[in-house]
């Protein structure tokens, strides 16, 4: 933390939470999720979650240092960028285009915007929409979770050189490839060929993803770990799932031949992850009460309209952005009751008439 | 001239729109060449030349008809110089590199709305001598072609791994998309600004005093 002098007005009651605790806390919860993400894809997964946090707070230091900051990384905020960005990333990946990414998530994402808790988007989004836009191929570049000798070697493309391209991966997929693989994300399957991945896939972690999306019970507990202990704003994940799943509904039973079941929708691709780690960012999400839930009703919907409509597959990282862009906005349409005052806010806004609205 | 206000030396005229008021870096006018055709370093510079070419002509001619054209319509009267040089610069192009006129397309015969040229004109062309007006437009003019090379140099290496043509990286390069991308045109802008800016502050902060004390 930057200063120890805090001003405030009363009542001066502490929950006993600093940023250090919060972050440290939420580090804890991503530990088992990476852990689970190297079980399934051996040492390149390893590598990439430790390329992106050094690269991440290395560039904090850096930054901080020719901003005047004090350096603190003890914070633990660009550490946890770092893990959240590796998490996102598919797992062949190369560790170069890695610290591209933690690069630009830390340098444009937050440094810019003057350091932790000014930044207006996710740092971690912020780089994956970098490189995704840089490195198209590579970023939707699949393998196998569980493939053979995991441990002991790397995916090819991993230690790709830097600035160059990464080797063609179909011939090594298909010596590791285990039965039934066919390269793309079950979102990519759905919406090129039309077949629905098994709900068992997702929840043992066999499907196609990211290295850090493939099991979204575990996220889920993680997430609870930290909501049971305050750190994290249970009404988005809620929000943001209720709404994916509500409007997934509604187009599954307007034309159930098109559209996918609302729980495939809700367990494909980085959907899980995002409501719990991503959209619940502290310094990008609304904080009044009837904010937090519009925002998270936003990012559900605008990701489902992304997946079946836009022409990306996956639609979770542009929707945190929206929604992370729109937070100050909704914060202040929508500004709490206060005891003994007036109404404010959207309600009265649209109740007065247009030229009395402030 | 401002009453008791010194006039610049030609030197201090000519570097002003180097590195003081670059039109690129500093009074950020003409973004719309510098963002649109910067995707490589010879795309960049053919844009700059053109551009100074016309800055040239037109500041020439607006210098030497200054006492002559009427206050109402001077605007027009700039249009109608600068349009005319344009036309020019416009066969020019086709006629030396067919490629080149094609990579840049519109945005030659855009040239006629560039602010810098019609800023110039109405700023400093039509105030002073033809001397005195040819060597500030002359800085400004490099200036403009600095900051679009700035710019399509950094565009073309990452965008392309090439510069001039000529790659740098081997035929593994992975070219980043994003570089020749409209996106990539603001974060590469916007970084270089960023540098300019550090540099100036830097400059002040260091207890130099800032140029601007100086000429007063």
């Amino acid at each position: 933390m930057t200063s120890r002098i805090e001003l405030r007005a009363a009542p001066h009651v502490s929950k006993g939470a600093s940023v250090e605790r919060i972050m440290f806390n939420v580090v804890v919860a991503l530990l088992p999720i990476c852990a689970f993400a190297v079980v399934q894809y051996g040492l390149s997964a390893l590598a990439l979650i430790v390329t992106t946090t050094l690269t991440c707070m290395a560039s904090e230091r850096l930054f901080n240092r020719l901003a005047g900051r004090p350096a603190a990384l003890s914070d633990w905020s660009a550490a946890i960028t770092g893990l959240l960005l590796a998490l996102t990333l598919p797992p062949a990946f190369p560790l170069w285009m890695a610290a591209v990414a933690g690069f630009v998530a830390i340098a444009l994402g937050k440094a810019l915007f003057g350091g932790i808790g000014y930044n207006v988007f996710n740092p971690a989004l912020v780089g994956r929409a970098f490189v995704q836009a840089a490195f198209p191929a590579a970023i939707t570049t699949w393998v196998p979770a569980y493939y053979d000798g995991r441990f002991t070697a790397f995916i090819p493309t991993t230690l790709t050189a830097p600035l160059m391209t990464p080797p063609n991966l179909s011939e090594w997929v298909g010596r590791h490839a285990v039965d039934g693989f066919t390269g793309a994300t079950p979102m990519a399957r759905w919406k090129f060929e039309n077949q629905i991945a098994e709900v068992g896939d997702f929840l043992s972690g066999m499907a196609t993803a990211s290295v850090g999306e493939t099991s979204a019970p575990l996220i889920l507990i993680c997430g609870l770990f930290l909501a049971v202990r305050g750190f994290l704003d249970w009404r988005i994940p809620v929000a943001v799932l209720g709404s994916a799943m509500l409007l997934a509904l509604v187009f599954h039973l307007a034309d159930p031949g098109r559209y996918p079941p609302p729980v495939f929708v809700l367990l494909s691709g980085g959907l899980v992850l995002g409501a719990v780690f991503m959209a619940t960012d502290m310094a990008t999400s609304p904080v009044t009460p009837l904010g937090v839930w519009l925002y998270g009703a936003l990012i559900g919907a605008l990701t489902v309209v992304i997946r079946y409509f836009g022409g990306l597959t996956e639609g979770v990282m542009y929707a945190i952005l929206i929604g992370n862009a729109l937070a100050p906005l909704l914060d202040q349409l929508t500004p709490p009751r206060v005891f003994g005052q007036a109404r404010g806010g959207l309600r009265d806004h649209f109740r007065r008439k247009p030229e009395t609205r402030p | 001239m401002i009453p008791g206000r010194q006039e610049p030396t030609r030197f201090e005229e000519f570097m002003e729109g180097i590195w003081k008021q670059n039109p690129v870096f500093v009074m950020v006018l003409g973004m719309c060449p510098a963002l649109a055709v910067t995707v490589s370093a010879v795309n960049a510079l053919a844009m700059g030349l053109a551009t100074t070419f016309v800055l040239l002509g037109s500041t020439l001619l607006v210098s030497l008809m200054r006492k002559w054209v009427p206050r109402e319509v001077r605007i027009a009267t700039y249009i109608v110089i600068i349009a005319t040089f344009v036309t020019v610069v416009d066969y020019l192009i086709a006629a030396i590199s067919l490629a080149l006129y094609e990579a840049l397309g519109a945005f030659i015969q855009l040239i006629v709305v560039n602010c810098i040229i019609l800023g110039r004109a109405e700023a400093h062309a039509s105030r002073n001598p033809p001397g005195r007006a040819l060597i500030n437009a002359t800085g400004m003019g490099i200036g403009f072609t600095i900051g679009l090379f700035a710019l399509g140099s950094v565009r073309e290496i990452l965008g392309a791994g090439k510069l001039f043509g000529v790659a740098l990286f081997g035929p593994e390069f992975q070219p980043w998309v994003i570089m020749v991308l409209p996106p990539g045109g603001f974060f590469v802008l916007g970084a270089w600004l960023l540098l300019f800016n550090w540099l100036k502050t830097r400059g002040a902060a260091s207890g130099k005093p800032a140029e601007a004390n100086v000429h007063a």
